[in-house]
């Protein structure tokens, strides 16, 4: 058989010209307000000149990356950032997995509906709201989560849930928890639901009861998008939500809750110092991709699976 | 007579479907209760709620919060923007969206891997927060409405999720049927492809507009102007200024008047709540169905 006739690049445009019409708008966005923040960051490397813009300042190389590197808020924001971002991803990452895998084994349908619609929803409630019930429910004097967690000793009676240090990582994991796990949750609901009946069949024929088909049917067929997942979540390791870390955010816990986006913002935009701002953010960025390059790598070596 | 040899065989099995209904019902209301609570809080009379005796159903039923919203013209403003930027924005979104997914589903399409690419890339690698800053800035659209519906036009993810569903739903033959009839790109995708389509143009739309509705960050990094505020900027100045006003009662214990100020923020504040988020949550059900079907179809090829 003869391969199919290349046609000329010319010929193709003109063949394709609505194609081309069609996709243009999307690729100017993404040129205008994804590539050109990438060409902006050479703001990182210049000294920024109000007057001359982002490309007119003078060449400053590294000198903001080292004043970053040597200024004391280096490793409280590098800690800070680590922390509620290793925390989230150990204590969030199983919840959705056991999550789906009951949901999946509920036998009534309307009951199944009915945790499904629940669980989803918090994902549909905005930041700002979900930091505003966090305060209502753990005020110290009046928040009734605080009051039930007092009663039964989990905290101390001097507790103050929103202020205190020790507890910003717990509740911002643990509200992370609230928030997100039912919608991660879909992902693995999904995948279960196209496991082979047959397995199921087979694996008890095999006189296997429920537990041993979770471990050998169905925890088998999610693995790789649990791998596929954990490979995205390194990937943003370092990328603590904004939004929330600064809604939390008060005077009383900024010693744990700076994270290096707040202090871009804090110090970058709100002081208007934007180079040093630029300098930090691509830190992180690049941090960031190193970790997801490993860990793609790493599942790349011992599971065969990757994402690129 | 207890069957000890039945019970154990039978045991394995009975222990995963306790677990599973602990699981399900314990997470079901963990998700529940809190939002629960604040809907029965801001019909209920702030004293009570405050000491702590709202916990199952309302008490000392009252309106005051509601009504003081209805009085508050940021409100309104709030309200206002955000159904602006959030209708207009979503329709801009799909606009641009729709097509692109369409192009790069065409496996004949000559750019098609490269254009992929540069989108991906920017999945993983962006300028960040002050390079975007500057960006909106030299392009105008500092403290520009404007901001609010296209930034963020294209989401890449939302993208893949359309272009997967094209790809893996709608034949390659109906294309070649009705080139063949003489049917243009233009015209195969807006009366063949579309139609097709509602299931994922259903969960990006919901995706897109629910984005809008809960930005925040958008409007604090780029809007100044009041006017242009959203509801949830909005609703944050009121929760902060709520919080500042328990600080001052705090102080002041036994002031009458401030306690008295601080009872209707606390009403109003829950009523703002229920406000700014009944929208989204009315939406939602709808497209509650195509979730699964949306999701798995953006996982298959991330």
């Amino acid at each position: 058989m003869k391969q199919k006739k290349k046609i000329s690049p010319g010929k193709a445009i003109r063949r394709d010209w609505q194609l081309w019409i069609m996709i243009f708008p999307a690729v100017l966005y993404i040129a205008i307000f994804c590539y050109g923040p990438m060409y902006g960051l050479q703001l990182a490397f210049r000294d920024y000149d109000f007057s001359k813009g982002i490309t007119g300042g003078n060449w400053a190389g590294f000198k903001y990356f080292m004043q970053y590197f040597q200024s004391p808020m280096f490793l409280p924001t590098i800690k800070n950032t680590f922390v509620i971002a290793f925390f989230s991803l150990i204590c969030g990452f199983p919840v959705p997995i056991i999550l789906a895998i009951a949901i999946n084994s509920i036998k009534g349908q309307k009951w199944k509906r009915s945790v499904q619609t629940a669980v989803y929803l918090p994902y549909f409630i905005s930041t700002v709201v979900m930091v505003a019930i966090l305060q209502i429910l753990l005020s110290p004097s009046t928040g009734i989560l605080s009051h039930a967690l007092r009663a039964v000793g989990i905290v101390g009676e001097k507790a103050n849930l929103l202020g205190d240090p020790s507890a910003f990582v717990p509740v911002y994991v643990i509200s992370g928890i609230w928030q997100s796990a039912g919608w991660n949750s879909i992902i693995f609901i999904a995948a279960l639901a196209a496991v082979d009946g047959q397995l199921y069949d087979a694996s008890k024929v095999d006189g296997a009861n429920r537990w041993q088909q979770v471990w050998h049917v169905e925890l088998p067929a999610i693995l790789p998008t649990i791998i596929i997942l954990l490979i995205m979540n390194m990937g943003g390791i370092l990328s603590v939500g904004f939004e929330k870390t600064f809604l939390m955010q008060n005077a009383l816990n900024k010693s744990v809750s700076e994270v290096i986006s707040t202090y871009v913002y804090n110090v970058g935009l709100k002081s208007s110092q934007f180079s040093f701002g630029s300098a930090v953010g691509l830190f992180n960025t690049i941090v960031n991709f190193i970790f997801l390059v490993i860990a793609n790598q790493v599942s790349k070596r011992s599971a065969d699976i990757s994402l690129m | 007579m207890f069957n000890r040899k039945k019970f154990l065989r039978n045991w394995p099995d009975l222990s995963f479907r306790i677990v599973v209904t602990v699981i399900t019902v314990s997470a079901f209301l963990f998700v529940l209760y809190p939002i629960y609570f604040v809907v029965i809080a801001s019909f209920s009379d702030s004293t009570l709620v405050n000491q702590g005796q709202v916990i199952l159903y309302p008490k000392g039923v009252s309106l005051y919060g509601y009504s003081q919203i209805f009085k508050k013209p940021e409100i309104w403003v709030g309200y206002k923007n955000t159904i602006i930027y959030s209708f207009f924005g979503t329709i801009f979104n799909l606009t641009v969206t729709l097509p692109a997914a369409y192009v790069l589903s065409r496996k004949d399409f000559a750019a098609r891997g490269i254009v992929m690419k540069l989108f991906v890339i920017t999945m993983y690698f962006n300028g960040g927060m002050i390079p975007t800053y500057m960006l909106i800035k030299d392009v105008g659209l500092l403290d520009s409405p404007l901001v609010m519906i296209i930034f963020g036009a294209v989401n890449v993810y939302n993208l893949i999720i359309t272009r997967t569903f094209f790809e893996t739903s709608i034949p390659d033959e109906l294309y070649e049927a009705a080139a063949l009839d003489g049917c243009s790109h233009f015209r195969y995708f807006s009366t063949v492809v579309l139609p097709l389509s509602k299931a994922v143009i259903a969960v990006i739309m919901l995706y897109y507009l629910v984005g809008h509705w809960n930005d925040f960050f958008s409007a604090l990094l780029y809007l100044n102007s009041d006017k242009y505020q959203p509801l949830q900027i909005v609703l944050r100045n009121i929760l902060l200024l709520n919080q500042a006003m328990a600080g001052t009662t705090g102080a002041s214990a036994g002031a009458g008047a401030g306690a008295y100020a601080q009872q209707f923020a606390d009403q109003i504040k829950f009523g703002v709540i229920i406000v700014s988020t009944v929208p989204v949550l009315c939406v939602y059900p709808f497209i509650q169905k195509y979730f699964e079907k949306g999701v798995m179809i953006g996982a298959v090829k991330g």
